[in-house]
């Protein structure tokens, strides 16, 4: 039931072309059988002031967090919004948003917990589908109730927690900050609302590699050639590796976990979404301030 | 928290979303969004006079005025595709404008927790708002206490 794969030459390149589809793609089948669009912002309300015809809304922040513990929803409440959503089990998902695809590629990560198959990204998102001058619709979208069945969230494969961090430390780590929180500066001034953690800095042994590299001007991902040269000559990341990425809350390492998952096609990539606002107030969890990697000290 | 403190039209504009269910909340803020007034001309000539607000991650300037009558005016510009932060912003243009500096200054600082956002965009959200409010208020204690003149206590 699943929708016909993007053949563009430049998701070719890459290790898992069919989890991508460009605009034009996405323009020619949009109401097909099979396929719902989703948009997933970090801004709230983007939705609202307009979206592509036909797409469903999932919110990251108030969808996919359980309301009261620190962690994603649980299999039922993943079924009941699938179910509402007009989701399948089956379905081709096609999730697109702001930011060159930040919170989109955090909600294909949350799908993926779930083990749901085909869910792919719109090249570019938001923003390129608006370049082009594509329809936007206010118009609401009216989903088909689904029977999506509850399965079981699995955060083995591909999410890390605190304590696996820290068995990773020696391995590679990446830290897809901006180069400013990865040294620990702050810029901060009296009467300023705080991040929400006690230090600042990175940790140790994770390299920096900013997750907007990834991404060119028009927010598309950039091409195989130059990912590779981004992340395997630049910081040494092999296919076998096992690598964890983590930013503030793991939105922008999600975007990270998907360049290295499915367009390098490394098959051990964790995405740690305690990340910095959980180890940066930890107890007894070593840090490292300044622009260097710094070394993991012996427990 | 005492609504005899809040200025009237944000206690109106906190009864406003109160009144609603979550979802209808959402799209109290969009309309909010769109009423966000474009900036006078003798400041869109001038984005050198505004500060950035560097905890909203879209790019968003604000600019406090005080009068000669005390009266605040409050500035706020931001990108279309950050219609949340526009609303925060157009919120508060219309609930300080207009007040006294003292006025101003009195607002709670845990005034977007309490208008029932909450829910509806998730608390880390309201962090644009409060940053908003903070700053807003800081630029005008710092122009009250410049205008004040050297013989000022403080």
């Amino acid at each position: 039931m699943s929708v016909q794969v993007d053949t563009s030459d430049k998701f070719a390149e890459y290790a898992h072309p069919e989890r991508l589809v460009s605009t034009q793609w996405l323009a020619e089948h949009l109401g097909e059988p099979g396929l719902v669009v989703v948009e997933s912002d970090e801004d709230v309300l983007l939705y609202e002031t307009g979206h592509i015809p036909g797409a469903v809304k999932i919110d990251w922040h108030t969808d996919l967090n359980d309301p009261v513990e620190r962690d994603y929803i649980d299999g039922e409440a993943f079924a009941k919004l699938m179910q509402n959503k007009g989701i399948k089990r089956n379905s081709t998902v096609v999730i697109y948003g702001d930011k060159s695809n930040w919170w989109a590629a955090y909600a294909l990560w949350v799908f993926s917990l779930f083990g749901h198959s085909d869910v792919r990204l719109l090249d570019g998102g938001r923003a390129k589908w608006q370049a082009e001058g594509r329809e936007f619709t206010t118009e609401e979208t009216i989903s088909e109730p689904t029977d999506y069945p509850v399965v079981e969230r699995n955060d083995s494969g591909i999410r890390a927690f605190k304590d696996d961090v820290l068995a990773h430390l020696g391995k590679p780590l990446i830290d897809v900050r901006s180069p400013e929180e990865y040294s620990g500066e702050r810029t901060t001034a009296p009467a300023y609302p705080e991040e929400g953690t006690l230090r600042a800095g990175h940790i140790p042994t994770a390299q920096s590699i900013p997750w907007g590299k990834a991404a060119a001007e028009d927010g598309t991902f950039r091409p195989r050639a130059e990912l590779d040269a981004l992340y395997r000559d630049g910081a040494g990341i092999n296919d076998g590796d096992d690598v964890i990425a983590y930013c503030r809350i793991g939105e922008r390492s999600s975007h990270t976990w998907f360049v290295l998952t499915h367009l390098l096609g490394l098959d051990s990539v964790r995405n740690y979404d305690g990340s910095w606002t959980e180890w940066g107030s930890a107890v007894r969890v070593p840090i490292v301030t300044g622009p260097e990697p710094g070394t993991a000290r012996s427990r | 928290m005492n609504a005899d403190t809040l200025p009237p039209a944000l206690a109106e504009i906190r009864a406003e979303f109160l009144a609603l269910e979550q979802k209808e909340r959402l799209l109290l803020l969009l309309e909010f969004s769109n009423e966000l007034p474009d900036l006078p001309a003798r400041y869109s000539e001038h984005p050198d006079l505004f500060e950035r607000v560097e905890e909203c991650q879209a790019p968003v300037y604000l600019f406090t005025e005080v009068d000669d009558d005390n009266v605040v005016h409050l500035f706020v510009t931001a990108p279309p595709e950050a219609p949340t932060t526009r609303g925060f912003a157009s919120i508060l243009v219309q609930g300080l404008d207009g007040l006294r500096v003292e006025e101003v200054l009195a607002v709670p600082d845990d005034y977007p927790n309490t208008i029932g956002l909450a829910a509806a965009i998730s608390p880390l959200r309201l962090r644009g708002m409060s940053a908003l409010l903070g700053r807003a208020k800081r630029q005008v204690r710092e122009r009250r206490d410049s205008s004040a003149g050297a013989g000022s206590v403080r």
